[in-house]
Parts: C-alpha cells; sequence; structure tokens
C-alpha cells in the first residue's frame, strides 16, 4: 500500500516540472497561436545556460536562475521580435517549419558546444533531504520545492493573465489582434512579451529539470511532448487546467514505470491518448474545447 | 466559341519529353554508374518519395504532420517481421507493408484527426512515439536494440550481389515512379480538384458540397500506406532495424520536411529539386558533422522567411515553368483565356 502511496507522490511531484514545461507552451499558444516546435530544446538550453552560470561563477544551480530566467525572457523577446513574428498569420505552416528549424539548430549548436555527455547540476545537501510524511512514505526536500515552484508559477501566471494590464493585452491580442491594435496595443510588442514570460518559465523548469536528472542535447523533443501532452490531458485555455494536465502525465507515467521500466514514456502516452479518444477537449477545459 | 479544357502546356510538354528521356537515362543506370552511384540514387528516390507524399499532405491536404516517421518506421518493422518470422521473401512484404500500415493509419486517423493545425503536428508525432517504444518492446525483432535479416533471405533475391544491387536499384525507382504517378493520376482527378479546393479555402471547399474531412483522412490513408513501402525498402537495403534508426524524427520527418520547403510547397516539382539541393548541399558538406545540420536548419528559415514559396515556386512565378500537367486550363478558339497559374 505505502508502494503505490509512493510511486504515485512521486509521480504528481514530476507532474509540477512537466506541468512547468506546459505553461509556457500554453501561454503562447493562447496568445499567439503559436506551437513552438522548439519549446523543449529551449528548456535544454536554459539547462546548459545554468551548467556554464554555475561553474563559471561558482553559484549554486538555485541562485544561477537570478541570472537565466532574465537571460531567457531576453531571448524569447528577441526571437520573438527578429523572427517568429514575421511567421504570423493564417497559415499554420511557416511558425511550425521555423520553430522546427531551431530545434535543430539548438540541438546541434548544444552538440558542438558541449558534445553528447550527459551533464547534470549539482544543488548540494538539498538534492538528499527528505521529509517523513508518514511511516513508510517519504518525499525529497528537492521535489518538494520543485512542486511548490511550480504551482507558483501556474498562480503567477494566472494573475498576470487576469489581474494586470499587461495579461489584459495578451488577452485582447489573443480575442482579436485588429481590435487590439485599433485599441493603441502594438501586437509585435504584445507578443514579444509573451514569449519572453513563457521563456522565463522555460528557464525555470530547465533549471529544476536539470538538478532532477541527467541531461544531453537530444531529450528536448521529449520535454516538448510532455508540455502538449499535460496542455491536451488538462484542457485548451485553463492555466489550472495545464497544471492537472502535467500531474495525471506524472502520475501515469510513474504507474507505468512501476509496472516495467521500460513502460514508463509508453504509459504517459498512452494516458493521452486514451483521454484524447474519449474526451478531446480535454479533463478541464473552460467550456469550448 | 469552341471551348475545352486542357492539362497541358508548352514547357509541360517539353518537361514530359524531358522527364521519359531522364527516366529512360536512370532505368539504364546499373550500365552507367558505379556501386556507389546505384546507392546514393536509391537514396535520393526514397527521399523524393517521402518529400512528395508529405507534400501532399502538407501542401495539398493542409495537413502538416510531423509523425510520418510512425508511418516509415511501421512499413520497416513489418517487413522484418514477416521476412523474419514467417520468411516472406522481402519483395513481397514491400506490398504487404504498404497494406498493413494503410489498415493502420485508419484508426490512428480517427484519434489524431480530433487534433486540428499545429497539435494535429504534435498529435502525430506523439504515435510515432507510440509506435517506436512499441517496437522496442517487442523482443522478438531484437526490442530496443534491434535485429538483422538474416543472409539467406537476402541471398533468395538473387544470387549474386551485382544482380541483387541492380534489382533493389529497379525496386527504388519503381517505387518513386509509382508514387510520383499515384500523385500526378490524384490530384488531376475530381480528388485533386478537391484538395486544391482544400487547400485555397477550406471554407470555400466546404460551400461547395466537398466532404473535406473525408478527403483528408483518405490522403492521409494512401500517404500512410505509401510511407510504408519506402520505409521498408530503405531498411530492406540497410539490412539492419532498430527502433532509433526506424522512426528517427530527424531522417523520415525533419529532413524530408526541409527538402519539401526548400523545393517548394505545394508544387509536385518541389520535392525533386530539394532533394537535388538537399544531396548536393550533404555531399559537399557533409564531413561538417553537426555543422551541416545547423546550416540545413537555417536555411529552411531563411527559405521560409524570405521565399515561402521554395525555389520551384520562384521558378513558376518568374519564368512560369512547370514539368508535369497538373494545371487545368480552358482554351478558346486556340488560346487560353484563363489559366491560373500562380495559384495551381
Amino acid at each position: 500500500m505505502t508502494d503505490w502511496i509512493n510511486v504515485i507522490l512521486q509521480g504528481v511531484l514530476v507532474g509540477g516540472l512537466y506541468a512547468m514545461f506546459a505553461a509556457g507552451l500554453s501561454l503562447i499558444f493562447g496568445v499567439m497561436r503559436l506551437v513552438n516546435i522548439a519549446h523543449g530544446d529551449l528548456i535544454v538550453l536554459a539547462a546548459y545556460l545554468a551548467l556554464v552560470a554555475t561553474q563559471t561563477l561558482g553559484i549554486g544551480p538555485l541562485v544561477s536562475l537570478l541570472i537565466v530566467v532574465p537571460l531567457m525572457a531576453a531571448v524569447g523577446y528577441a526571437l520573438q521580435r527578429l523572427i517568429l513574428n514575421r511567421t504570423l498569420g493564417e497559415d499554420l505552416l511557416p511558425p511550425l517549419l521555423v520553430t522546427f528549424g531551431l530545434s535543430v539548430i539548438i540541438q546541434n549548436g548544444l552538440l558542438a558546444l558541449f558534445t553528447a555527455d550527459d551533464r547534470k547540476l549539482q544543488a548540494g545537501a538539498i538534492e538528499v533531504a527528505t521529509v517523513r510524511l508518514f511511516e513508510g512514505v517519504y518525499v525529497g526536500l528537492l521535489p518538494l520545492l520543485q512542486f511548490a515552484v511550480a504551482v507558483a508559477v501556474i498562480a503567477a501566471l494566472q494573475f498576470v493573465f487576469y489581474r494586470t494590464a499587461l495579461g489584459r493585452a495578451f488577452r485582447a491580442t489573443a480575442d482579436s489582434p485588429e481590435v487590439a491594435r485599433l485599441m493603441g496595443l502594438d501586437n509585435r510588442h504584445v507578443f514579444a512579451l509573451a514569449m519572453a514570460l513563457s521563456l522565463a518559465v522555460v528557464a525555470i523548469a530547465g533549471v529544476f529539470l536539470a538538478i532532477r536528472a541527467d541531461f544531453d542535447p537530444s531529450i528536448g523533443p521529449a520535454r516538448l511532448i510532455f508540455g502538449f501532452e499535460a496542455v491536451i490531458i488538462g484542457g485548451l485555455g485553463s492555466l489550472w487546467g495545464t497544471f492537472a494536465g502535467g500531474l495525471v502525465l506524472g502520475v501515469a507515467q510513474a504507474i507505468g514505470a512501476h509496472i516495467n521500466p521500460g513502460w514508463q514514456i509508453l504509459a504517459g502516452h498512452i494516458a493521452f491518448l486514451v483521454i484524447l479518444a474519449v474526451r478531446p477537449e480535454g479533463l478541464f477545459a473552460k467550456g469550448r474545447a | 466559341m469552341n471551348v475545352h479544357v486542357t492539362f497541358a502546356s508548352r514547357s509541360s510538354r517539353a518537361g514530359m519529353a524531358l522527364c521519359a528521356v531522364a527516366f529512360v537515362a536512370l532505368i539504364a543506370a546499373p550500365a552507367w554508374g558505379g556501386r556507389d552511384d546505384l546507392q546514393l540514387l536509391s537514396e535520393m528516390y526514397c527521399y523524393v518519395a517521402l518529400a512528395s507524399l508529405w507534400n501532399l499532405l502538407a501542401g495539398y491536404a493542409g495537413l502538416v504532420s510531423v509523425g510520418q516517421q510512425a508511418y516509415v518506421g511501421l512499413g520497416a518493422y513489418i517487413l522484418f517481421a514477416f521476412a523474419i518470422l514467417a520468411g516472406m521473401p522481402p519483395l513481397a512484404a514491400i506490398a504487404l507493408a504498404g497494406i498493413i500500415s494503410a489498415a493502420v493509419a485508419v484508426p490512428v486517423s480517427g484519434l489524431v484527426f480530433r487534433l486540428r493545425g499545429h497539435y494535429f503536428a504534435i498529435g502525430t508525432w506523439i504515435v510515432a512515439e507510440v509506435f517506436r517504444l512499441t517496437a522496442s518492446q517487442v523482443s522478438v525483432l531484437g526490442g530496443g536494440s534491434g535485429t538483422s535479416l538474416p543472409a539467406a533471405l537476402i541471398i533468395a533475391i538473387a544470387p549474386s550481389r551485382q544482380l541483387r544491387d541492380f534489382i533493389e536499384y529497379w525496386v527504388a525507382l519503381a517505387l518513386v515512379g509509382a508514387v510520383l504517378l499515384l500523385i500526378v493520376l490524384l490530384l488531376r482527378s475530381r480528388y485533386g480538384l478537391a484538395l486544391k479546393a482544400i487547400r485555397d479555402s477550406e471554407l470555400a471547399a466546404t460551400c461547395n458540397g466537398i466532404d473535406v474531412r473525408r478527403t483528408k483522412i483518405l490522403v492521409y490513408i494512401v500517404t500512410a500506406g505509401a510511407a510504408a513501402m519506402i520505409g521498408a525498402f530503405i531498411f530492406l537495403q540497410r539490412l539492419r532495424i532498430s527502433p532509433d534508426a526506424a522512426f528517427s524524427v530527424n531522417d523520415w520527418t525533419a529532413f524530408v520536411i526541409f527538402i519539401t520547403v526548400i523545393g517548394g510547397i505545394g508544387r509536385i516539382e518541389g520535392p525533386i529539386v530539394g532533394t537535388i539541393v538537399f544531396f548536393a548541399l550533404r555531399q559537399t558538406l557533409a564531413d561538417l558533422g553537426t555543422f551541416y545540420l545547423l546550416m540545413l536548419g537555417a536555411v529552411a528559415i531563411a527559405v521560409m522567411l524570405a521565399a515561402p514559396k521554395g525555389i520551384w515556386g520562384l521558378v513558376v512565378e518568374k519564368l512560369g515553368w512547370q514539368i508535369f500537367p497538373l494545371e487545368r486550363r480552358v482554351i478558346a478558339d486556340g488560346s487560353t483565356v484563363a489559366g491560373n497559374a500562380a495559384k495551381t
């Protein structure tokens, strides 16, 4: 019994990380209908930036967030202003192809700079610290912190979206770009801010990914897929839905892995496909699909 | 006034004549080319075929898939399964791979068609990942590390290595020829007209009585079966299969998309031009390793931003050429009164 409680608990905690992968993806899709194929590779890029920061400055991975988050946000702003804004329009293909190209460039650029070796960020004593919930059930302090950060990130995004002028600009542009422009908003700037915010979340996710497990330049696409699955499982258009989607995915993977280590990822995909088959609008969709 | 509809134009007549000459020269390639030439050409044929199929999907049916590796790998695994477990002759298994994969595509389409646009794209990718992870659980075919075709099956194709090379080359040529012919015939049929209408405006197509969803599913299933046959052939030639190679998103989708976009999406000539450019780049820059892939990504982005219709799109715009007779023209009194060269 405690065995299964542990499995599900681990799944939930990892699910927080998946929710962070998904939140950035969901944000830019909501604002500008853009699916960023390079999303996973940007997560890995953030992990490598944190690696460089910790190694050159001798700081801890959590402190490196102070550098990596603004840096990734700046990358996001520039990327959107210089390249991605030019691909937006009726046609689906240009943004898809351009972000696919970016994905190949980031992967191979990282491969050329850092080789294919496995890397990991060392967070020190916090990595092995555990909290006893009750007899036989322990959780690591780090996964707990990561989960708390995920909750905070979603809450912060929710606040920005529904309680600030920036969020109003996001929602207005999402609903009708033309009317938003008539009201004096500069869409190019609004989109670039959305991408900056998305990559700030990506940066946090990347650093936690890098503390939690080994990473190498090739693991990006799988993170994109996890994030995407969380978005669809949770239902489009709802940030807390996306969060719940991440947890469902995490638990499905944990259960799969517990039955057979080879089934971890497959179990997550199957959970996604089952939900797509029986409830294509997602578990927690807001009204419309 | 005498009015009739024709497909051919002066450039397409010249183009088809040129194609016929090239086709004869390529059939005779074993007489003029070495073993390496034949292998390079076979590989190019496979990419022309895969890119043409992706072009049909994305360029005509508006189905941007990044999961075609699902069917390339499935076809390859079906060939290996029937050859190794049932002792079926590999060449016969290619056809079987096409039929079974098209049948698999029917229920898969039911799932992925629930997603639209970009989400469809990533949904198809997840299906491919499910296939890859499932293949690595099949222990009789080597699980995650893969397996090889037994030598006896290969020798059964033809006794001498040279004759085997020739036969495989001709099979590749026949496959790409069949794929191109299939696409040309499809586009000239009423389904082709429906596809072009869907490409230009789904709403208008629906209003004109086209069953958009059914047409798209049909294209999805046909391309799945054809991609599986190409995949089966590719791995028959490689003699070895593994889940990572068979379901590689880079090899069977990223490159294929780059080829189509660089050559010119939405035009049948595009994938052919794109494949020639892709292989020319590869033959000259492959020594640079990862830098080559970096450049390929950059070239694809640059083409998409600067010339979204690709190389052949520019040729059509500037010179009005078309090699394949696909465009309907209304001829009255011997002169063209209406042709929409820019759009079809």
